[in-house]
């Protein structure tokens, strides 16, 4: 038992799972029985579905656990350690047999989650041990001039991972570009867009490979200070960077006269943000981190050229910095083979919704939607119809089940109507209502609206109240062509890219969904039966067998009958709670 | 909604004051507030570049909300304007201009879980508990809040009370969890600002 390995995966989703229960009984079950294998811990590999996720690593090869609680991990001690035989139906994925989830890891090219899963987040020498702070010191030690780094950068092809996708190369260029006696780099940890949460699985699980993304950075484009400015509904995100950033001050990988250049000065500091979706927006982070309200300003003058405190700042996205490492110690040809044309390498996505294998997947770039969604994300969950996805978040849009096959890449996404964005993919199936998608997106949107631009203000406060009021079945004819133009002057009238993209989600769902629109409007009817307002419960004679449990249980005395006789709704009284749909062992209740 | 009002000049926000003040009783416990430990953060951010948000930050987490005599003892103290540190703490989400109960329920209105039909649990629980989103319980005990996204995407739909995460739930289910509290709560009957901690890695 000397080389057995136990590693309890200890994410953010692990530990909402109840990952933390299990490792505090593996520990207990090892000092109580005297056993004597190690114990480790390690952050989130991805596969959120199955959290969470104990790994057994012995000499036979390693095997991953899945759907671990603390009743489950006592037997998997037992058969598994004590008396060597795996427990082969609990296993997700090992190296000596294939599981179910084959195609999931298989689809995978694990860039920048390279470490994700893999190592002791909290430990600097497990990230050192994976070539971790070699691509710094090979810069360094080989004196590679910074014009010739920032050209790795752009031969690789890497665009911004934030959303916007522009050139990273071009941008550390500007920023070395711009005289000035300082400079900053400004990592955008600020991952709003829920349904996302790429950032916080890299920030959890290999903070290092960040903070040497930012070490590169500063020496290519000569800054001194480093912000990162994370979310504050991150906490374990923020404490591991914390500690990450005090570790590298200890191998002097921060601080002055870093890697023996004399005047090479660079150190981080953690910024938690206070709860903003706006400051996601470069100025208004920017603004953010300054002390002040978060509230996007005009460019130019861009970041570049003047940014935090006046000085020229680059930022980056999490992702992005992450990639950095890699491509310096492999080469940009090694990224850029990966992908094709102006979309190289890989991107990092949030599976969530109605999907089977809910969680992230790394793929390279180019790969259809439908691939994501069957292959890796294993279908929709109870097999139910796939109606569309959302990209993009409350910016994106959703691209419908007929244009599944769209190759994932900067341009194609745009065409369809949504963007790439920070990479949250919500799947969707034939129960989602779209205009209630679209009405929930302008919801977020307007009211993480800053309030600078009159049309972001006050423009997506009407189009909320526009369908908020066809979900209720209120709509009117003239609502259609009035979110329409509300839509454009939004796009046209506004500063960043919050107001820019707020429409987005509806004008998508107008495109590819109008009839549901008009179905909402014209016969108060939702199509997906999704809106309350709009449905009509009835009882099927046929069916019903008079058992009273639905009369019983109305809450609002809505429903007629005696036992063993046909029941009766009223509709007047009926509010549609859809108790006795639930209630009715005999499907004798129908809704439409 | 309060993020509209960037334009909003010092008197209404001073209304806004007087109206968390006229709310009810349990508000603005002005001899509650222990001024004297707001003083090591104060002292640890005077005078430094870009302070306001972590002043503002390190007041709530000691009184669990930024009383209005806190707001004066900072301005005075580091003579950063009361009007932006207002504008400021009205502005971010996160801060809050009244206490909160012992026991906050979050309830996540994320993508995945709005699609799940989170709406529902926040519904059943505004009926159990007789409060509106973002309201306390006049016991003090809960307060229920919308977050937008606890990245706890595949155990949708989901709910943090304290370090807890519930997944997988349904309007009864989240009913359930918050009636049990509340029974333990009860008999422990001690409600005060205990301010939940991450479970520790």
């Amino acid at each position: 038992m000397e080389n057995v390995k136990i590693i309890v995966g200890l994410g953010s989703c692990g530990i909402a799972a109840g990952a933390g229960k299990v490792y505090d009984e593996i520990a207990r079950i090892k000092e109580a029985d005297n056993l004597t294998f190690d114990l480790a811990k390690t952050s989130c590999i991805g596969m959120c579905f199955r959290e969470p996720l104990v790994e057994i690593i012995d000499e036979t090869g390693s095997y991953l656990y899945g759907e671990v609680d603390v009743k489950r991990i006592d037997e998997i001690i037992e058969k598994h350690i004590v008396n060597f035989s795996p427990i082969k139906e609990y296993i997700v994925k090992s190296d000596q047999f294939d599981t179910p989830y084959k195609d999931y890891f298989d689809g995978q090219v694990k860039i920048t989650l390279r470490n994700c899963g893999n190592i002791d987040p909290e430990h600097i020498t497990e990230y050192e041990n994976k070539s971790g702070y070699q691509a710094i010191k090979k810069i360094t030690s080989e004196k590679v001039p910074p014009e010739d780094v920032i050209k790795s950068v752009m031969d690789s092809g890497i665009r911004g991972r934030g959303g916007a996708g522009f050139s990273t190369g071009m941008k550390w260029n500007f920023a070395r570009n711009s005289k000035s006696d300082e400079k900053y780099i400004v990592c955008n940890a600020d991952e709003g867009d829920p349904g996302a949460f790429m950032d916080r699985s890299v920030l959890e699980g290999d903070p290092h490979s960040v903070l040497e993304g930012m070490i590169i950075c500063a020496y290519a484009i000569g800054a001194n200070h480093g912000y990162i400015y994370c979310r504050a509904e991150y906490p374990l995100a923020v404490k591991r960077l914390n500690l990450a950033i005090n570790q590298a001050r200890e191998r002097k990988y921060l601080g002055t006269n870093l890697f023996g250049i004399e005047s090479f000065d660079f150190d981080i500091i953690v910024k938690e943000g206070a709860g903003a979706f706006v400051c996601g927006e470069e100025t208004a982070l920017m603004a953010s981190i300054e002390g002040q309200r978060g509230m996007p300003r005009k460019r130019p003058p861009f970041p570049a050229v003047q940014g935090l405190w006046k000085k020229p700042t680059n930022i980056n996205n999490v992702e992005t910095f992450a990639n950095i490492p890699w491509i310096i110690l492999n080469g940009p040809a090694a990224y850029s083979q990966y992908g094709k044309e102006k979309n190289r390498g890989t991107k990092v996505f949030a599976l969530t919704g109605k999907i089977k294998n809910g969680g992230l997947v790394e793929v390279p770039m180019g790969i259809t939607i439908k691939d994501i969604i069957y292959k890796l994300g294993g279908g929709i969950i109870d097999d139910k119809k796939f109606k569309a996805v959302q990209l993009g978040g409350p910016s994106g849009g959703c691209i419908p089940e007929y244009l599944s096959d769209t190759p994932i890449d900067y341009e194609s996404v745009t065409a369809t109507g949504a963007i790439m964005g920070s990479g949250g993919m919500v799947v969707m199936d034939e129960t989602t209502c779209m205009v209630d998608v679209a009405r929930f997106f302008l919801d977020f949107t307007q009211k993480e609206s800053c309030g600078k631009c009159t049309f972001c203000r006050i423009g997506t406060k009407r189009m909320l109240e526009i369908l908020t009021r066809i979900t209720q079945g209120e709509g009117r004819e003239e609502d259609i062509p009035a979110l329409e133009e509300l839509a454009t002057r939004i796009k046209d009238a506004t500063l960043c890219g919050l107001g820019n993209s707020a429409p987005n989600p509806v004008l998508t769902t107008l495109k590819y969904f109008r009839n549901e629109y008009e179905a909402h409007i014209r016969d108060k009817k939702c199509p997906s039966l999704y809106c309350k307002k709009l449905l009509t419960y009835e009882v099927i004679p046929d069916k019903c067998t008079g058992c009273v449990v639905c009369k019983r249980g109305c809450p609002v005395g809505a429903i007629d009958g005696d036992k063993k006789v046909v029941h009766f709704i009223h509709q007047e009284l009926c509010t549609k709670c859809g108790d006795c749909y639930s209630k009715c062992k005999f499907d004798a209740i129908k809704i439409y | 909604m309060f993020r509209f009002s960037f334009f909003i000049n010092s008197i209404k926000m001073n209304m806004r004051v007087s109206r968390i003040k006229l709310s009810s009783g349990i508000s603005e416990p002005g001899l509650d507030v222990d001024l004297l430990l707001i003083d090591p953060v104060i002292e640890r951010y005077k005078g430094k570049q870009g302070n306001l948000i972590p002043l503002l930050q390190g007041a709530q987490n000691i009184y669990g909300y930024i009383p209005k005599s806190v707001f004066d003892k900072i301005s005075s103290e580091t003579g950063l304007k009361k009007n932006d540190l207002y504008g400021v703490a009205t502005f971010y989400a996160q801060f809050r201009l009244k206490p909160v109960g012992k026991v906050v329920v979050r309830v996540c209105h994320g993508t995945a879980c709005h699609v799940q039909n989170a709406t529902k649990i926040t519904e059943d629980i505004q009926t159990f508990l007789n409060v509106k989103d973002g309201e306390t319980t006049e016991d003090r005990l809960f307060t229920l809040e919308s977050v937008a996204c606890l990245g706890c995407c595949s155990l949708a739909p989901c709910m943090m009370i304290g370090d807890e995460t519930f997944g997988k739930l349904n309007g009864k289910k989240a009913v359930e969890v918050v009636k049990n509290i509340k029974r333990k709560e009860t008999l422990d009957n001690k409600p005060n600002q205990s301010k939940p901690e991450l479970w520790k890695t």
